[in-house]
């Protein structure tokens, strides 16, 4: 009956900026869409964000990121889930990412990027799709 | 005559211009409408305002020319701040710039000085602008990415190398570290050997928007507070020239807002910079009169321009109803504008040269003292040095090419443009009245109203956007399969590494025990009522750095976190 439990987002946003439009219009769509979401708030590092996701015992985890710095902190929070034997933790994110840093991104084990212009319905038909319930 | 007397009364008596209209709509209006319906059920402005078919003199039933518009250049400034706007001189076009190492902006800021712009606008990267130096570990990965890294005085000096402070103003995008980094600028025009009072510009140092909207904070709203008004009575005697706070509805706008909402909170935020101001001392003449305020111009374009009427007439109402200033220019609303970067696609993004255009247009029909337009690739990447140059010469034609320029308030007496600004000024009054009822603007934030309402106001046009309700080309109509094949700039990792071992440098140069004793002046300073302002000063000058700074600061102000309000 595992499948039945509602999915558990951590919504976070790692680094410094503080551009959160995005991060909450996605938080309320996948709440509407019947998620439970949790999201950090801002400023928050790759640590925070990897112990709250296992505290919380979350299916995936979103990082908006529009700094720049996308490279860097997704590769943290991978390398911290994995370090927590939590790699089964599905992670997404979304900004403004340019086209071949997505692939890379990808190759490191990011399972989606949403960019701007991208609607909601597409991002929680993508994690109904892809984000399994964790044991 | 007497026959023509009469008809030219009866033409502009009211009654009889609704009992033709009342005849219109019956005889023309809806036999036509029968056959050719309308488009949508709903017409709406971008912030989903209705919009009513048709504009005309039963609109404004209470129109009084005198009272609701005036003069250019006078109360309630209506039309406009001067009397002959860009007829005397057209607006500062003020390209943002800054990426990568102090040394690397000073070459884009020649650049741009070489072609036409005449101010300089500075863009940190993001430590800078949370009060962080580029060593830190929560700096990683963010070094010159979205500005440019600024650590201590030897990268402002870098920064402005070669550009002469006395002839160029200045604009400075930062807000919790704003007190440094004007402290910064100063030490650098006194290098050059230019007193600080020729000195000219802006910094930002809103740090009201941003609890609302942007962010970016170090210190919790009251003790941010404490360090502004310690800066306004600051530079009113060491910096006259410089505009201390750029009262800023631009990110508010960038965060969801409606128009209105940009209105209301930014005219709120500059009603709580006088009060505090006035507790703090000052007298209101002291420091209106280089208050500034920053606005957004988005796609919709008659809203825009309504909006910066309505915000020019309502601040001169504000100033003059509740702060009794001796000095016209304490009521005058003087603002610089951004085109609206929340309203550009990463597809097709030729696109946005267009939008761009329409909403630099606005700006300048609503009467911008100063422009930046954005550049078409800011959804894929900072702009490149092509892409900032389109942005410039889209500003350069509307100048020199369009003849809007050459008369002042051009849309004034528009039935629907003044309709619209009217109808703004109310909504935005209602919800001054409502921060008013909260206890003022720092209440209300820490209730965290306005938060919401603009998280509101972003989830309902996202909603609106995905179910067609609203337009954006390319995106959701006339969409394309398409590969991105436009240069987007990228900022090297070697740009971290560089900046540590600049800091590392002038860490080693400077005198340490003096770097030490002028914190400790800082840290006294801050824990009683004495300005902290030229004690910063020193510190800066003894290359101190920005993180020592705000450090010392935190240890007496302590620091604010995001409560995540969705």
């Amino acid at each position: 009956m595992k499948d039945d439990r509602k999915l558990r987002i951590l919504i976070g946003k790692p680094g410094l900026d503080g551009h959160d439009r995005g991060v909450k219009v996605v938080a309320r769509a996948l709440r509407d869409a019947g998620m439970e979401v949790i999201y950090t708030g801002l400023h928050q590092t790759p640590e925070m964000i990897v112990s709250a996701a296992v505290q919380e015992d979350v299916d995936g985890v979103g990082l908006s990121i529009l700094s720049g710095a996308h490279n860097h902190l997704f590769s943290e929070v991978i390398r911290l889930l994995k370090e927590e034997g939590a790699d089964d933790i599905t992670v997404f994110g979304g900004g403004i990412i340019p086209d071949d840093d997505i692939m890379k991104l990808k190759e490191m084990g990011v399972g989606a990027i949403f960019t701007p212009g991208d609607d909601t319905d597409k991002i929680v038909e993508w994690i109904r799709g892809n984000v399994r319930p964790r044991g | 005559m007497a026959v023509n007397k009469k008809e030219d009364k009866e033409k502009g008596d009211p009654n009889v211009i609704a009992r033709e209209k009342a005849r219109w709509e019956e005889e023309v209006l809806n036999k036509f409408v029968q056959k050719n319906p309308e488009r949508p059920e709903r017409f709406t402005t971008v912030s989903d305002a209705e919009i009513d078919r048709l504009y005309g003199p039963w609109d404004l039933p209470d129109f009084d020319y005198l009272r609701d518009l005036g003069f250019p250049g006078e109360y309630p400034f209506t039309r406009g701040v001067y009397p002959t706007m860009y007829r005397g001189r057209l607006w500062t076009m003020r390209q943002f710039a800054g990426f990568s190492t102090a040394k690397e902006t000073n070459e884009r800021y020649k650049y741009l000085l070489s072609h036409g712009t005449t101010g300089l606008s500075v863009a940190f990267h993001m430590p800078t602008i949370m009060g962080i130096c580029s060593s830190d570990t929560r700096s990683m990965g963010e070094v010159g990415k979205c500005g440019v890294a600024i650590d201590t005085l030897a990268d402002m000096e870098d920064l402005f190398n070669g550009i002469p402070l006395d002839k160029v103003t200045t604009s400075m995008t930062t807000n919790a570290p704003a007190s440094i980094l004007l402290c910064m600028y100063i030490a650098v025009a006194e290098k050059q050997g230019i007193s600080s009072s020729k000195i000219g510009g802006t910094i930002q140092n809103d740090i009201l928007k941003e609890y609302i909207a942007q962010k970016s904070w170090i210190f919790p709203p009251r003790e941010s507070m404490r360090i502004i008004t310690d800066l306004l009575a600051f530079a009113k005697d060491k910096v006259p020239r410089w505009n201390t706070i750029s009262i800023s509805g631009y990110h508010i706008r960038e965060a969801g807002s409606t128009a209105v909402q940009e209105l209301a909170f930014t005219l709120a935020d500059g009603i709580g910079y006088v009060n505090a101001a006035l507790k703090a001392g000052l007298t209101v003449d002291e420091f209106a009169p280089r208050l500034s305020y920053f606005f957004n111009s988005h796609n919709d374009f008659f809203e825009e321009v309504a909006k910066f009427r309505a915000a020019r007439r309502m601040w001169a109402k504000i100033m003059k109803e509740r702060f009794n200033p001796k000095d016209p220019r304490s009521m005058m609303l003087r603002f610089h504008t951004q085109t609206a970067g929340c309203s550009l696609a990463a597809q097709q993004p030729m696109n946005n040269i267009i939008r761009t255009t329409i909403q630099a247009l606005a700006a300048v029909m609503g009467g911008t003292q100063s422009l930046h337009t954005n550049s078409l690739d800011e959804t894929l990447s900072l702009p490149t040095e092509e892409a900032v140059t389109i942005a410039l010469r889209t500003q350069q034609i509307i100048a020199d090419e369009s003849g809007v320029t050459n008369t002042t308030d051009p849309l004034g007496g528009s039935y629907f443009v003044e309709a619209l600004t009217n109808r703004m000024e109310e909504q935005a009054f209602d919800y001054i009245n409502k921060i008013d009822e909260m206890g003022g603007i720092i209440s209300a934030i820490e209730n965290g109203f306005p938060q919401r309402e603009i998280a509101d106001a972003a989830y309902h046009y996202q909603r609106q956007l995905e179910r067609g309700e609203k337009i954006m080309v390319g995106v959701n109509k006339y969409v394309m399969e398409e590969d991105s094949e436009i240069d987007t700039l990228v900022i090297d990792e070697s740009v971290e590494r560089e900046q540590k071992q600049r800091l590392n440098e002038v860490i080693k140069k400077r005198d340490n025990a003096k770097v030490k004793e002028e914190l400790a002046k800082l840290k006294k300073a801050a824990e009683g009522t004495e300005n902290v302002m030229p004690h910063i000063l020193e510190s800066v000058k003894a290359y101190a750095t920005l993180q020592e700074m705000t450090g010392t600061l935190k240890e007496v102000f302590g620091e604010y976190k995001d409560p995540g309000y969705i």
